[in-house]
């Protein structure tokens, strides 16, 4: 039998993968690739603790985060193209003005 | 059973994880965060939150990712970018960092839930995990639920206001000339410049 603990484990990891992919990478859109990734981690974290206390708030909770992450990455892409189309490019180190 | 396929899953989700954030061509990385997505949505049928899985394939792996593949396409940035650290020991920084706070954060779930065992959601997943959640989500949770689709919606028009090329830069890709107020013109790539 598998225990809340283990899958909680399992999610602090791929949190801190996502966190290493955020601190390593430059390119914006594989950023955006490792938050999705965190944001996800923390979503089996809110259904397991939802399983361990028998109510179903962790689910839904889990949804609304699903939602937000939708809104977010429609947004988030749409920042990154209209970044794309004055700079040429994705990397994070040359989008360092806000205006220009 | 649970047991086997919790390990298998755990382990194609960290290695999936794992090489996404390695993968130079940001395709692989889209693609192995797809997989990544479903082996949660496996995790998901395993902790009886069977509406959350559906909802995981659909919107993540589906529209989500999607969106993202159809960005890079797009943008035709599927080629290895830059590796120079402009930061010293950026990367063994990170590295030890994260598995400092990985370490930690097993500690603390080691001390505070070590040994809990699931209490079971049998009871709360009557007549059904969907109807149920349905249920809490349409009275418990109205509110949020509401403000939820507003938000949709304001995303929805924040990406039209976003996407939209201004007047000026229109004119100034015509021209192919500087832009009226005399700045640089803006750099298009060779590759976005299918919209003319």
């Amino acid at each position: 039998m598998i225990q809340p603990a283990q899958y909680l484990a399992l999610a602090a990891m791929l949190f801190t993968t996502g966190v290493v992919g955020v601190l390593t990478r430059r390119n914006s859109i594989i950023i955006f690739m490792s938050i999705e990734l965190m944001l996800n981690a923390v979503n089996l974290t809110l259904v397991t603790f939802a399983r361990m206390n028998g109510n179903l708030d962790g689910q839904v909770l889990a949804f609304f985060v699903m939602i937000v992450a939708a809104a977010e990455v429609v947004v988030g892409l749409a920042i990154i193209m209209s970044v794309f189309r004055r700079k040429a490019s994705a990397s994070v180190d040359d989008a360092k003005t806000l205006k220009w | 059973m649970e047991k086997y396929v919790f390990w298998v899953m755990a382990f194609l989700s960290l290695g999936s994880a794992i090489l996404m954030i390695r993968a130079r061509n940001p395709i692989h990385s889209a693609l192995l965060l797809v997989l990544n997505f479903f082996t949660l949505s496996v995790f998901y049928v395993l902790l009886d939150a069977h509406f959350l899985a559906a909802v995981q394939v659909i919107v993540y792996a589906g529209a989500i990712m999607v969106l993202f593949l159809f960005v890079i396409m797009l943008l035709g940035v599927d080629r290895d970018d830059v590796v120079e650290e402009r930061i010293p020991l950026q990367y063994p920084l990170a590295i030890l960092l994260g598995l400092a706070f990985a370490g930690i954060a097993v500690w603390t779930l080691h001390t505070t839930v070590g040994g809990a065992q699931f209490r079971g959601i049998e009871a709360a997943n009557q007549g059904g995990n969907v109807e149920a959640v349905g249920r809490v989500l349409f009275t418990k949770y109205m509110f949020p639920f509401e403000v939820a689709s507003v938000l949709l919606i304001v995303a929805a028009i924040a990406a039209m206001v976003l996407g939209r090329r201004r007047e000026e830069e229109e004119t100034a890709s015509l021209i192919g000339d500087s832009t009226p107020d005399g700045r640089e013109p803006a750099r298009e790539p060779a590759k976005v410049g299918d919209e003319r």
